[in-house]
């Protein structure tokens, strides 16, 4: 029988050896990483609120007021105008997503967190808002007043 | 030079790096054919470390509460990815643990590993059993299914039949008179909170035990070796024991892994506290032979309640085993014998009254 020689031969078994053995280790712990990771992944709410709500009834709000309405997963601010005009906007602060009042001293939408202004069409016209709250639209169905978010034409 | 040298200097030249493994280092496994015995300790630390984990990833999801609990566990198993997973090893791990203790402390009886100077780390790791079981009592309920609703109700109203402080004990574990929602709450501070902390201490101190004294040779090998020193052999703990423990923690994690995958652990019905009892109520497996031994004992024993009896021959029986040690010195082979007979006789017991609970309907 021939025997082999030490120094040529068993380098070579050695390294598949330990190719065996990592790639088995690594594999073993990426199928034991993955599952968690996965698993921290919180699943998709279901936003059952749809495009449109039901957000008052006609009477229910008296002019220069406001109300905060559900809007699927969201608040969303309804208000009436000191002239008795509905405006919908979303209630969340595009600064770091406080919700946001109506001011009826000041006819304006202030957020109270880092005193942010916004104007009766969403407009951010002071304090350290970047962006201007989304406008929904408002329409009158027989009693109910119905908000929905705008469709882009 | 390496990160890893570098690293290592950096250490040594604060801690000591010697000085920290060198206990390790030093420290031996005995060989013999025996050894096998030596894995099972090690097992049920590797599941309770799996415990741990799986623990802490339910609880991310997990919410105690009878309107809530069994909907979350329910949302775990069949909304977030690979949480039937999670849940499935955490229930098998918690069975699979009970299991390799029994075994380890059998072992530890029939080895007669227990012997001085070992009488603490048998004292400690009979502590770590008696928090396993409510580690399994309390987190059988946490699903709020029928089956745990029931069997917690019969488990606790055992403790109340325990005689003086027993109603007391049945109240504080309920946290009322009945099993409600208030029961789960506690159940749950005990399962996520107090058990893990009285635990991790004592393994710790069980550990450390382990550590100071070394590994108990059993008395027949010990002798042998006494007489022909030639034939002792001792394997270094690290690397060669280490590897050799990994490797039966991989071994473990396989098994653990093809039952949690193959069997997933089932969740039941939703528990209705005003909805009679089904039938088949029974606790979990370890339980079975303390239930099937109360079911059988008669109602009345002379003039005292039969489970009153029962409770109080356990009760004695528990104490006699976790004081098993202190009998192996008094009255030498006589002591040795009533130890080896006791263990015989509980194994035996245990045994026979669970096949027999699960046969029995």
């Amino acid at each position: 029988m021939k025997t082999e020689e030490p120094g040529r031969i068993q380098p070579l078994r050695r390294r598949m050896v330990e190719m065996l053995l990592g790639g088995g280790l690594f594999a073993s712990i990426v199928s034991a990483i993955y599952p968690v990771l996965r698993y921290l992944v919180p699943p998709p709410v279901a936003d059952l609120g749809g495009d449109e709500i039901v957000a008052a009834k006609v009477g229910d709000l008296k002019p220069n007021s406001s109300k905060i309405v559900r809007f699927g997963t969201r608040p969303a601010l309804l208000l009436m105008t000191s002239e008795g005009e509905y405006r919908a906007l979303s209630a969340v602060c595009t600064h770091l997503s406080c919700t946001v009042q109506y001011r009826n001293d000041l006819h304006q939408v202030w957020c109270a967190c880092h005193n942010g202004m916004y104007d009766l069409n969403g407009r951010n016209i002071s304090g350290p808002p970047p962006r201007p709250l989304e406008v929904y639209q408002v329409h009158v169905r027989g009693d109910e007043i119905v908000i929905s978010r705008k469709r882009e034409a | 030079m390496s990160a890893l040298t570098r690293a290592r200097t950096w250490l040594d030249e604060r801690f000591h790096w010697a000085d920290l493994v060198g206990p390790l280092k030093k420290k031996t496994v005995p060989v013999h054919r025996l050894s096998y015995w030596y894995f099972l300790g090690g097992i049920t630390l590797f599941l309770f470390i799996i415990q741990v984990c799986t623990g802490i990833l339910l609880l991310l999801y997990y919410r105690p509460g009878a309107n809530e609990a069994f909907e979350s566990v329910q949302y775990i198993m069949t909304r977030v990815q690979f949480g039937w997973l999670v849940r499935s090893i955490h229930s098998w791990a918690a069975n699979l643990m009970i299991l390799t203790a029994f075994a380890h402390m059998f072992s530890v009886v029939f080895l007669r590993a227990y012997r001085k100077p070992r009488e603490l780390t048998w004292l400690s790791g009979m502590v770590l059993l008696f928090l396993a079981l409510g580690f399994g009592f309390s987190g059988y309920l946490l699903p709020w299914n029928t089956l745990a609703f029931f069997a917690t109700k019969v488990g606790t109203e055992i403790t109340g039949q325990v005689p003086v402080v027993g109603r007391h004990l049945m109240i504080f574990l309920r946290g009322g008179e009945d099993v409600t929602g208030a029961t789960l709450t506690r159940f749950f501070g005990f399962h996520v909170a107090v058990l893990p902390g009285l635990t991790t201490l004592f393994v710790l101190i069980h550990l450390a035990l382990v550590q100071y004294f070394g590994m108990s040779v059993p008395p027949g090998v010990e002798a042998r070796w006494k007489t022909s020193p030639q034939e002792a052999r001792q394997m270094k703990f690290f690397p060669n024991f280490f590897l050799r423990e990994l490797m039966a923690w991989y071994i473990a994690l396989g098994v653990l892994g093809a039952l949690a995958a193959i069997l997933p652990w089932e969740l039941g019905t939703k528990a209705d506290p005003f909805a009679p009892a089904p039938a088949g109520i029974r606790p979990e497996w370890y339980f079975m032979f303390m239930f099937q031994t109360l079911k059988k004992i008669p109602a009345k024993l002379w003039f005292v309640d039969g489970e009153v009896v029962g409770i109080l021959v356990f009760g004695a029986a528990g104490l006699v085993w976790m004081l098993l040690p202190f009998f192996d010195k008094a009255g030498g082979g006589r002591g040795r014998k009533f130890i080896m007979g006791a263990g015989v006789f509980a194994l035996a017991y245990i045994i026979a009254m669970t096949f027999y609970g699960y046969a029995a309907k």
